[in-house]
């Protein structure tokens, strides 16, 4: 590297205060400071994250536009859902972020073992989401709620009868509007899909963040990446904190 | 391979010299715990019967979910300026597409429902 001659040519007056920095082999020269290096890598990660909101912001506001037309199919198909399910994988997300933040400590104050302990944890809750993912999926494939050809209509024409009660446990819907359920579960899928394969892709940076941890690459000084990874990892619990409610908690009250 | 190199302290692309604030595990401990308590709120409020009300004290509480991760978790509270404001812009951003789409769409057909 060139470090050498860039810093004589930034040598500033000698009149001016100056201060020294200590730079750390991952200091790229075209930054001044440490700080200005940090900043810039955060605000980029930033500048992706909102096209990712934008990104999901289009599928969020399709949601709305069809849940307006299609309420009562939106609504029949939403408490399909499973909330002990949906709430237990809510809580198992937020503990995967909460590990993931203790990572971001862990790498500040230079703990390597602990940042291996976090990331591992992150994952694992990671990985436990998305098999309580896969076993909803599943659910859904069995009972013909995928939408398509093969898509049943039958349980929001005609819903069972409660065992205890005798009662409906659900509005009878016209075929019609019993139909539109499968735009529901298209948003479903596309939605809870879309958060699904962002996880995957977590998951697999997290697989290379470790070993790298381990080496202790990221508790020398230089956290940058343990940081941005976990403003992705905290964003993808985020578009969670908003589905959740959106697709499991439309209309739960008996009526 | 430490160096030592200096820089203009009065240099306009950095001139807010935001210190690296590192976040405590109690902060986070706090975070988390708000969290699962609003994640509680929110299930046990979706099953009271509140007619209009049910859909925004829902959105409420994710917004407020949102803030809270994104303040602290994600540090923006004790990012410099430049964080903040590229944070709020985007939000606000994204508020006016929504808005300006959705003011389209209701005002399309009057009266026709």
């Amino acid at each position: 590297m060139d470090n050498a001659t860039t810093v004589v040519a930034m040598q500033p007056p000698a009149a001016v205060d100056e201060h020294e920095h200590v730079s750390l082999p991952q200091h790229r020269h075209h930054f001044e400071t440490e700080e200005q290096q940090r900043e810039a890598g955060t605000f980029g990660m930033w500048l992706f994250l909102l096209t990712e909101i934008m990104f999901f912001g289009g599928l969020f506001f399709s949601y709305l536009l069809y849940r307006n037309w299609y309420n009562p199919a939106f609504v029949a198909a939403s408490n399909q859902l499973s909330i002990p399910l949906g709430t237990a994988n809510t809580a198992v997300l937020i503990t995967s972020g909460f590990f993931m933040a203790l990572a971001v400590w862990a790498a500040e104050m230079k703990k390597k073992s602990l940042l291996v302990l976090f990331l591992v944890l992150t994952t694992l809750f990671g990985v436990v989401f998305l098999g309580v993912k896969y076993f909803e999926y599943k659910e859904k494939w069995e009972k013909h709620h995928i939408p398509g050809e093969h898509f049943d209509i039958s349980e929001f024409v005609n819903p069972p009868r409660d065992v205890k009660t005798g009662k409906l446990v659900e509005e009878p819907l016209p075929p019609d509007m019993a139909q539109k359920t499968q735009v529901f579960f298209s948003l479903y899928f596309a939605m809870t899909g879309m958060h699904a394969l962002h996880m995957i892709i977590g998951v697999g940076l997290l697989l290379w963040l470790i070993p790298r941890s381990q080496r202790g690459d990221f508790t020398a000084g230089y956290v940058a990446p343990i940081e941005n990874f976990a403003l992705y990892w905290h964003f993808v619990d985020i578009v969670w904190i908003f589905l959740f409610p959106l697709l499991y908690l439309i209309n739960r009250h008996p009526v | 391979m430490t160096e030592q190199h200096f820089h203009d302290p009065a240099n306009v692309t950095n001139p807010e010299h935001a210190e690296h604030h590192i976040v405590t595990p109690r902060t986070y401990g706090i975070v988390f715990g708000t969290l699962l308590v609003f994640t509680g709120i929110t299930v046990w409020a979706a099953f009271i019967n509140l007619g209009i009300l049910n859909p925004m004290i829902a959105l409420a509480i994710a917004c407020t979910k949102a803030v809270v991760v994104i303040l602290f978790f994600m540090h923006v509270f004790f990012q410099s300026k430049l964080i903040k404001m590229t944070v709020a812009a985007g939000f606000f951003t994204f508020l006016i597409l929504i808005t300006m789409t959705l003011s389209d769409y209701i005002s399309r057909a009057w009266g026709l429902w």
